[in-house]
């Protein structure tokens, strides 16, 4: 009774058991969506002043009920309009702006802190088509935003944002926002949705 | 006789499956890490829209879900229009003011202003609803929303 070598444990239906769990978990398993567009809705109070803006600092976008696209009092497909917008933002009309590619049209936005593009869209529109149409705004602004920190800073606004986030960034985070929020600044995100 | 027992005994040997589990359980424990239990039974249909210019959601336990969509198959009898899901059931517009409160109410207060609603709703759902809505959480000074959507693009897919 010294020494036994004791008996070896049958691990055969190990293999089982763990199928068994991993089918559970295969079917239980929904891979959540966390990611979307970000958006701020305007505070309730009503400013009861009015404020005048030149008709050619507003880029009017509507949509229809039948998910037709109305910019400019023109019709447009969808995939032009990120290049309409990109158009009408960077057009610096007053000369003010002197980072702007745009083509200082004279009947188009004064500049980037100016243009504002307004989005007005009817009960019947379905949602697919206003998060396409609100996707292509949101790019028409990062793509400009893009382009002005490559030329400022050598990376993109994507890159810059990222780096601010990452906790294990080594360089100077002061600095950065500095710059996020510069450019920020020349090309400030003015979206505005018309209530109906 | 002999003959035949000796083709036997040369046939294949039999696979070695002693490997079979680590693998089943290199598997399970990728699923066990990958998932997250689903906090509420949707009653709709949810096919979210596609965009490609998402930013992620961080701080999960910051997030307020607002669900909307047509009733799913099992729930015909509720009709085929789109309808709200606040938690686990069917709501009305206006029970977004209370429901948002409670949320509000079970949070440290410090966190509060922080929350961030996220709209879940389905592509084919038409904007009056969500307009609704939007007026409902400006009412309740709940502005940071987040239209939840896939990664891909918007053109080309139904």
């Amino acid at each position: 009774m010294a020494k036994r070598a004791s008996p070896e444990v049958n691990a055969g239906s190990m293999a089982d058991i763990a199928f068994l769990l991993l089918i559970f978990f295969l079917v239980t398993t929904t891979i959540e969506t966390d990611s979307g567009i970000n958006r701020k809705l305007p505070p309730m109070e009503e400013s009861e002043e009015d404020v005048v803006i030149k008709q050619k600092n507003i880029f009017t976008v509507l949509l229809n009920g039948k998910d037709q696209l109305l910019v400019e009092d023109e019709l447009m497909e969808l995939k032009d309009l990120r290049l309409a917008a990109k158009e009408f933002l960077d057009n610096g009309g007053d000369g003010s702006c002197t980072f702007c590619k745009g083509k200082k049209d004279p009947a188009s936005s004064d500049n980037p802190d100016k243009a504002i593009i307004s989005l007005k869209n009817e009960r019947e529109t379905t949602y697919k088509t206003y998060i396409a149409v609100q996707n292509e705004l949101v790019a028409a602004y990062n793509e400009l935003r893009d382009a002005r920190a490559q030329s400022l800073y050598g990376k993109s606004f994507k890159e810059m944002e990222d780096n601010y986030k990452d906790v294990n960034w080594p360089g100077n985070k002061e600095k950065l926002k500095g710059q996020i929020d510069q450019i920020k600044l020349d090309y400030p995100q003015k979206l505005s949705e018309v209530q109906n | 006789m002999s003959k035949f027992k000796k083709k036997k005994d040369g046939g294949i040997p039999a696979v070695n499956t002693a490997a079979l589990p680590d693998i089943v359980f290199m598997l399970l424990f990728f699923f066990m890490v990958a998932t997250v239990m689903r906090q509420n039974t949707l009653k709709i249909e949810n096919n979210l829209p596609f965009a490609d210019q998402v930013e992620k959601l961080d701080k999960k336990d910051l997030v307020m879900y607002i669900y909307a969509g047509k009733p799913s198959e099992n729930y015909k009898q509720f009709g085929n229009q789109a309808k709200i899901q606040l938690n686990d059931n069917f709501a009305d517009v206006k029970e977004i003011a209370s429901f948002i409160a409670a949320e509000r109410a079970s949070k440290r207060e410090e966190l509060v202003p922080f929350l961030t609603t996220a709209l879940k709703v389905d592509k084919e759902a038409n904007m009056g609803l969500i307009g609704d809505i939007k007026q409902e959480l400006r009412k309740v000074n709940a502005l940071k929303i987040n239209y939840t959507t896939k990664k891909g693009s918007v053109f080309g897919r139904d």
